[in-house]
């Protein structure tokens, strides 16, 4: 890039990849894996690595599309309801109405698109807030995943599926087999949201939502395609639950939706829209898989997980402006600059 | 006046205030009398409105002199400023859209009853007796939210007087109102001053400050110029002041061969915004658009482009219709638009210049799907360079820049798509002379390569200056098609209000 | 008359505690007992009481453009101490147990109200982060331990059943609050600064008006009544197990949006709130006796709050457009 009349970047390439958001999240999980594995018996035994994985794949799948879904500025409550419904889907149409596990899973996750469609809808096009509108699907895609089955379980699915679910990708290796797709999916997003000229519009719509209309950025369809995408993705999530526990009920991944949005937001994805970057929510999922893991081995309850989640979420909001506030004040305190 | 020695209301002197790098304030100054009308003027970016919002308790001061009614003050927020006694009037209106018209009025000093209760009967007998003395019709229970900017403007100026203050400082109240509007704020505005009041009043209009004002103070880049009675100076003087050495050629207009129609706009109608609106431009003509603020100007722009729907009528641009409420169209049809609201609606300010730059034109820039940052830059860079952009590095988010680059970047990023049709709304509104004129030698040059333009502009010596033809636009309709020749500003501002009247609210 | 009609449909909590009859007239033309039976009667007006409290106290912090997702956790945690206090110093007062439970719930309000407005961060943020930390507080506080009734003073339990001239104790209660929050909201300066504040936010600053100071007392406020509603829960139901208030923070804020309190703040009323809580309470009560498996109950809730937003919606574009006709024919004339 020497022909260029412009300086391209102010702050030198480390600067600008160390002192991120993301940077401090990807510091704080190698940290906690490095104390976790020298103090914690067993932490880096294959098999903890190996749960840990196959704990965190919901929330890793569902943070995908959901990272994007908060980059445009609006929320999605009814993901862990869409993992519920696409559960129970699951369940009723393979054991029930006797599909088979293809079409059943299939149709869930076509399902799961169609619950994701009505929240960008009604978002996107009537001009709702995404808030209010995913609080009320949240209600009503548990609902309708609780009246299709009640408390009745679905358990009886075949074996060669169930154990997909499970599969290592080197036999007795830490990795599972469910790592594959889940990193084409990454992938996938990475481009989407990082590489592709829709990306630009997503940040542009969480930034500047009129200056984004205003140049072209087909604001409602980028919200509406979002919320679709997360809907999916969630049904997907819903499949791989109900396989990895072979159980269909109508009260899966209850409560999931804090905990991924907790994920994202910890990852130094802002809740305002126009900031963040997908590694972020990738190593704050981990985070927490990382943390609730060493945890549980050192004998804690998931009581005291929640305290530290919590914790982590709070300080990594309340991080950020004051330590703007403490960089201002230092700039005031220096000489000025002459321009 | 005629106390002698009396102690002066408001006394600054030698105030300065930065934030961060920026100074915006280096030396400001401004002594104002009770029973005066003062004038402060200065360019847009000469540190007015940071002074008023020091005054008015919003920013601190970093250091200098802040008198008022004798007492040295340090406001550490408006309610200090206001219990002091100071009214002010921003420039745009801040009203809480959900709550009633009286209520804004009265907010945090409702009249109340026996249990420390909000009397709501006397707030809205209040509010009535305030809008007499005004001389408008607003019905103080209904809600904000929806009213024009006008009314809106009118509340703020009901809300400042109802405060009883000794200072009141209005920053551009009359930018929305019309003609007979205006009139009443003056002649309230004179009975506060027989009163013993001290008013400071910032406006652009010089005619406004002359039939109005006392006295004159100006402000250039931050710093205190000079305080004259209005009686011994005049505009040449004051415009020289202003901006601190001869006006070179603002109006840069060169005549350039007019071509075929480019633009052709038929029978546009919008319930509440416009009505029947049909105009052509040619390649080669800048057609300006005057017309008071709210007259429906922008409305007809953000229709055209697309970025607003509309109930009946066409678009065509070189022939070819152009599709309702869809901007991508309009871009690939050849139009680009510099919008009115260069922070809001013409800039992401929070994403970098570069990616300003190129976001109009990036999906011609993905290679195989790809979009990389490197390809971006170097289409910023190009342009940035083209419109001799000034900043530190095209990774620094526009908000880094001044007002003037900010316009500049905004062009170059509808530049870049090489455009047939340029609507400009306000392209110079907030932006420093020289810059000013750069921008009106680049719409001349455009002009002069081919390129229709469309240009909005609240400033009436812009338009006249700048336009082969003049469109007036009063109340949503078009009253008037003037050329270039015939265009007076009596000729555009009889247009401009003959359909004018001043009943409001409801 | 057409204006009267229009009043009438825009007065949201008119309209809200109109559903409400209609749901309780039918139910109970499928089962009088649902009403008239002395059972009937005081679970019809006892049951939504705590959800009531809950809605009034988020309606409070909605209206000035904040959320309090913790709502439910604290009630856990006050619902769990109101137990130990009775074990650990069985004879303490009632009123003393309550006004500890108010205090706790003050305390832990006052907590994301000083974060959300001194550091300036969303509330929707803080407060999820709250709602884990307060639970996770009271879990590892109760570890696998629950309240039971035996564990209660009898004349504790005796007022979740307790009735006045035929109106339960709770429920009077929940309109008591009701009253004092909704006079607040509405004749005081300080309740109208409220709605100031989350009608635009950078106005009110602009204004002077006392914002931190308003923000921190509506999340107080909130987090007080979350303590009143955790004694409430364990008056009522008699048993405290990890899961009391789980969830409950959604079903409140689904109560104010039904009773039109505006996600965006400004606008509503706790009046609309309460009818809400007390529609959602009472629909999931009715089905059963209508004959649709309470199974369904969620999904009635979450139509009931999309069918209200999007109400909300259609008559604002409606009103928008009469106001543009309006301005439209002002200047012809």
């Amino acid at each position: 890039m020497t022909s260029l009349n412009f300086r391209a970047h102010a702050r030198p390439a480390w600067r600008r990849l160390l002192f991120t958001r993301e940077a401090a999240v990807i510091a704080i999980l190698a940290a906690v894996l490095l104390y976790a594995n020298l103090a914690v018996s067993n932490f880096d035994s294959p098999l903890t690595m190996y749960y840990l994985f196959l704990d965190v794949t919901p929330l890793l799948l569902i943070a995908l599309p959901l990272t994007m879904v908060i980059v445009t500025g609006e929320i999605d409550l009814s993901v862990a309801s869409v993992v519920g419904l696409s559960s129970v889907l699951v369940g009723v149409l393979y054991a029930h109405a006797g599909m088979p596990m293809w079409t059943a899973a299939l149709t869930a996750i076509a399902v799961g698109a169609v619950c994701g469609s009505l929240n960008g809808f009604l978002v996107a096009y009537v001009g709702l807030p995404s808030l209010a509108v995913t609080i009320g699907t949240l209600a009503l895609y548990r609902g309708v995943a609780i009246g299709l089955l009640g408390t009745e379980a679905v358990t009886d699915f075949p074996e060669t599926w169930t154990d997909l679910a499970k599969t290592r990708i080197v036999e007795g290796g830490s990795l599972p087999l469910v790592l594959v797709p889940i990193a084409v999916l990454a992938a996938a997003t990475a481009w989407l949201l990082h590489f592709s000229p829709f990306g630009r519009g997503v940040y542009e719509v969480g930034l500047g939502r009129e200056a984004a209309h205003f140049t072209g950025v087909n604001v409602e369809r980028t919200k509406f395609l979002l919320f679709v995408l997360t809907g999916a993705v969630s049904a997907l999530a819903g499949v791989y639950f109900t396989l990895r526990y072979g159980s269909a009920r109508g009260d899966n991944a209850y409560g999931l939706e804090l905990q991924v949005i907790a994920a994202v937001l910890l990852g130094g994805v802002s809740i305002f829209g126009g900031r963040g970057a997908l590694h972020g929510p990738i190593a704050g999922v981990l985070l927490i898989g990382a943390v609730s893991s060493a945890m549980r081995l050192e004998g804690q309850t998931v009581n005291a997980i929640n305290i530290v989640i919590g914790v982590l979420l709070v300080a990594s909001v309340v991080a950020t402006p004051v330590l703007n506030r403490v960089a201002a004040e230092r700039a005031a305190r220096k000489p000025k600059r002459k321009e | 006046m005629s106390e002698p020695a009396r102690e002066p209301v408001l006394v600054l002197d030698e105030v300065h205030k930065s934030f961060g790098a920026t100074a915006a304030l280096t030396s400001g100054g401004i002594t104002v009398e009770a029973g005066s009308i003062h004038a402060l003027v200065g360019e847009n970016g000469a540190g007015k409105s940071t002074m008023v919002k020091i005054v008015a308790g919003v920013h601190r001061r970093d250091g200098g002199v802040f008198r008022f009614q004798g007492d040295d003050v340090d406001f550490s927020s408006t309610a200090e400023a206001k219990a002091a006694g100071i009214a002010v009037i921003y420039q745009e209106p801040t009203l809480f859209p959900d709550l009633s018209v009286a209520e804004n009025l009265f907010m945090g000093r409702q009249p109340l009853k026996p249990g420390r209760r909000v009397d709501r009967a006397a707030m809205y007998e209040q509010s009535e007796v305030l809008f007499q003395r005004l001389g408008v019709h607003l019905d103080p229970r209904r809600i904000a939210r929806g009213l024009s900017i006008a009314d809106q403007q009118i509340i703020e100026i009901a809300k400042a007087i109802s405060l009883d203050a000794a200072l009141l400082v209005m920053d551009e109240p009359t930018a929305a109102l019309s003609g007979v509007e205006v009139d009443r704020l003056f002649a309230v505005a004179r009975g506060l001053r027989d009163e013993g009041r001290a008013l400071v009043f910032i406006s652009h209009r010089f005619e406004e400050i002359f039939a109005l004002c006392d006295t004159v103070t100006v402000l250039r880049d931050g710093a205190y110029v000079a305080t004259q009675a209005i009686a011994d100076t005049n505009r040449g003087e004051i415009v020289a002041q202003m901006v601190g050495r001869e006006v070179g050629e603002l109006f840069p207009k060169t005549p350039a061969p007019i071509g075929d129609t480019v633009l052709r706009v038929e029978r546009l109608n919008s319930t509440g915004a416009f009505h029947d609106v049909s105009f052509e431009v040619r390649a080669g003509e800048i057609v300006g658009i005057a017309g008071l603020v709210g007259a429906g100007r922008s409305e007809i722009a953000r229709a055209v482009f697309g970025v607003d729907g509309y109930d009946s009528g066409s678009v065509h641009l070189n022939g070819e219709a152009i599709p309702m409420r869809d901007p991508r169209a309009s871009i690939k049809a050849g139009m680009a638009f510099v919008p009115e609201d260069r922070r809001l609606q013409g800039l992401i300010t929070d994403g970098s210049i570069a990616r300003n730059i190129a976001s109009v034109i990036r999906r011609g820039l993905a290679k195989v799907g790809f979009l990389t940052s490197r390809s971006e830059l170097r289409a910023a860079d190009e342009w940035a360079a083209r419109l001799h952009v000034k900043t530190h590095a095209l990774d620094m988010p526009a908000t880094t820049m001044s007002g003037g680059n900010q316009q500049k970047t905004v062009l170059a990023k509808w530049l870049a798509t090489e455009p047939s049709l340029l609507i400009v709304d306000e392209p110079t509104r907030g932006i420093d002379v020289g810059t000013k004129a750069e921008v009106h030698r680049l719409l001349s040059d455009l002009a002069g390569q081919g390129i229709a333009i469309v240009m909005i502009s609240s400033e009436l010596s812009e338009v006249l200056g700048m336009a082969d033809r003049v469109l007036v636009v009063c109340e949503g309709r078009i009253t008037a098609d003037i050329d270039r020749d015939q265009a007076t500003p009596e000729a555009v501002m009889r247009a401009a209000t003959q359909l004018h009247h001043t009943e409001a609210g409801a | 008359m057409k204006n009267a009609v229009s009043d009438l449909l825009r007065s949201r909590e008119l309209a809200v505690a109109l559903v409400l009859i209609a749901a309780v007239v039918l139910t109970a033309l499928k089962s009088e007992s649902f009403v008239f039976s002395a059972d009937g009667w005081r679970n019809l007006l006892v049951t939504p009481s705590m959800l009531v409290i809950l809605a009034v106290g988020q309606a409070a912090v909605i209206v000035t453009r904040n959320v309090d997702l913790s709502v439910g956790s604290v009630l856990g945690l006050t619902a769990y101490m109101t137990g130990r206090i009775f074990i650990e110093a069985p004879g303490t007062p009632i009123i003393a147990v309550v006004l500890a439970a108010i205090g706790l719930g003050a305390v832990l309000g006052l907590v994301n109200g000083v974060i959300v407005a001194v550091a300036k961060v969303p509330a929707l943020v803080i407060t999820l982060g709250t709602l884990y930390i307060y639970r996770g507080v009271f879990l590892t506080w109760a570890g696998s331990d629950r309240i039971n009734a035996s564990d209660l003073p009898d004349d504790f339990l005796a007022l979740g059943n307790k009735q006045i001239a035929s109106i339960p104790v709770l429920s009077i209660v929940a309109l008591l609050v009701l009253i004092a929050v909704g006079y607040y909201l509405y004749s005081t300066r300080g309740g109208r600064e409220m709605y100031a504040i989350g009608s635009d936010p950078d106005a009110a600053r602009l204004y002077g008006l006392p914002v931190t100071r308003r923000v921190i007392g509506a999340f107080v406020l909130s987090g007080a009544l979350a303590g009143l509603a955790g004694v409430v829960y364990a008056a009522r139901y008699g048993t405290v197990s990890s899961g009391a208030g789980l969830g409950i923070e959604l079903e409140a804020v689904g109560a104010a949006v039904i009773g039109g309190v505006a996600i965006f703040g400004g606008s509503g009323t706790v009046w609309g709130a309460a009818i809400g809580a007390a529609l959602l309470v009472t629909i999931n009560r009715a089905l059963p006796v209508v004959g649709i498996s309470d199974f369904w109950q969620r999904a009635v809730v979450g139509g009931l709050i999309l069918a209200a937003i999007v109400l909300d919606r259609v008559l604002a574009l409606h009103r928008e457009r009469r106001l543009s006709i309006e301005r439209d024919t002002r200047s012809l004339a």
